[in-house]
């Protein structure tokens, strides 16, 4: 009987531990997320249409490259790109790039890449960062084009 | 036991890196406001008000965020899956790997060492591929995703990333392969 209460209160305490430590992990990225909501904040007043217009030009193979190719340089929380991504959306960017864009940020690492390459070895990690990169644009294509069919 | 505290070291300090990176960005990002003050005081008056809107609207999701780091944080453990990964694997192997690089979070590269153990000791070069693939679909961040995207886009999205992975992982498998016959 004793054992069991002991092993309840040690799970209960390993789950506070848990949960402790993911508001510390999570503490870590919150300088980021603060000063990345800043800069769309600024992103909002300062950025018109017509800026973002002349990097996504609205040429489908174009702009999924420009978003694929942004989204490889950047690197961070993956909330922070969807957060970007759905201020793109909103601002009249295609789907297309921003789908490469939030797939490039998570699958392909430019600024991890030399501890990668590293570690795992540089044919592996060139080879799976340059896939990731082409798989990046079909991906998009494919899911926009079945979204174009469903709905 | 020496080594794992000298891990736990080397990932605190990488933690860290991160946390002051993360503050001099803000601090950049302050003085970029103080700085454009001085000229367009109006305009950073709205964006401020810009922001502080993004972030009342996130910060409901980030609380349900960090909740579910913490549940997976508790209920995975990494270690079990060394020895589903080797060449026998089969489909089991490549199911292995998605899952657990679907439920594996924190910073892509704190995996890399422990990857490169799990290889060392007969994981299939194909199945870290595609671990670090499905390491991009976060089940914590879902919410937010289908908030900003809707969830019709996430499900298909998801539904060609996991094929995407499994595309990957058969390349560099063959890649690799290929490369070990020369």
């Amino acid at each position: 009987m004793k054992t069991q209460k002991q092993s309840n209160s040690e799970k209960q305490k390993n789950i506070l531990i848990s949960l402790l430590n993911a508001l510390k992990n999570f503490g870590s990225t919150l300088p980021l997320l603060l000063g990345v909501i800043l800069l769309l904040g600024l992103f909002r007043t300062f950025i018109s249409k017509q800026m973002i217009q002349s990097v996504f030009t609205g040429e489908l193979l174009r702009d999924t490259l420009n978003g694929a190719v942004i989204g490889s340089f950047l690197a961070g929380n993956p909330i922070t790109s969807y957060i970007i991504g759905g201020e793109l959306l909103k601002e009249g960017v295609s789907l297309f790039a921003v789908t490469a864009f939030i797939v490039t940020w998570v699958t392909v690492g430019i600024v991890q890449f030399p501890a990668e390459a590293a570690i795992l070895g540089k044919r592996f990690a060139l080879a799976r960062n340059v896939l990731s990169f082409i798989l990046a644009i079909l991906v998009s294509v494919a899911t926009v084009m079945t979204l174009m069919v469903i709905q | 036991m020496k080594k794992m505290k000298n891990k736990e070291k080397g990932n605190k300090k990488k933690n860290k890196g991160n946390k002051f990176r993360g503050i001099y960005f803000l601090i950049t990002v302050m003085v970029l406001y103080l700085i454009l003050y001085i000229f367009q005081p109006e305009n950073i008056q709205k964006s401020l008000k810009a922001s502080g809107i993004l972030l009342m609207q996130i910060v409901p999701l980030l609380i349900l965020v960090i909740f579910f780091m913490g549940i997976i944080n508790y209920f995975v453990k990494s270690k079990k899956v060394l020895k589903y990964t080797g060449k026998e694997s089969g489909i089991k192997g490549w199911l292995l790997a998605i899952s657990t690089g679907i439920i594996s979070h924190g910073p892509i590269y704190i995996w890399y060492p422990f990857l490169k153990e799990l290889r060392d000791q007969g994981m299939r070069s194909g199945l870290i591929a595609t671990f670090l693939y499905n390491r991009a679909i976060k089940i914590p961040l879902l919410p937010l995703m289908i908030y900003y995207f809707g969830s019709i886009f996430v499900s298909v999205l998801l539904i060609y990333m996991i094929i995407a992975s499994i595309i990957e992982g058969k390349i560099i498998e063959k890649i690799e392969n290929h490369s070990k016959r020369m």
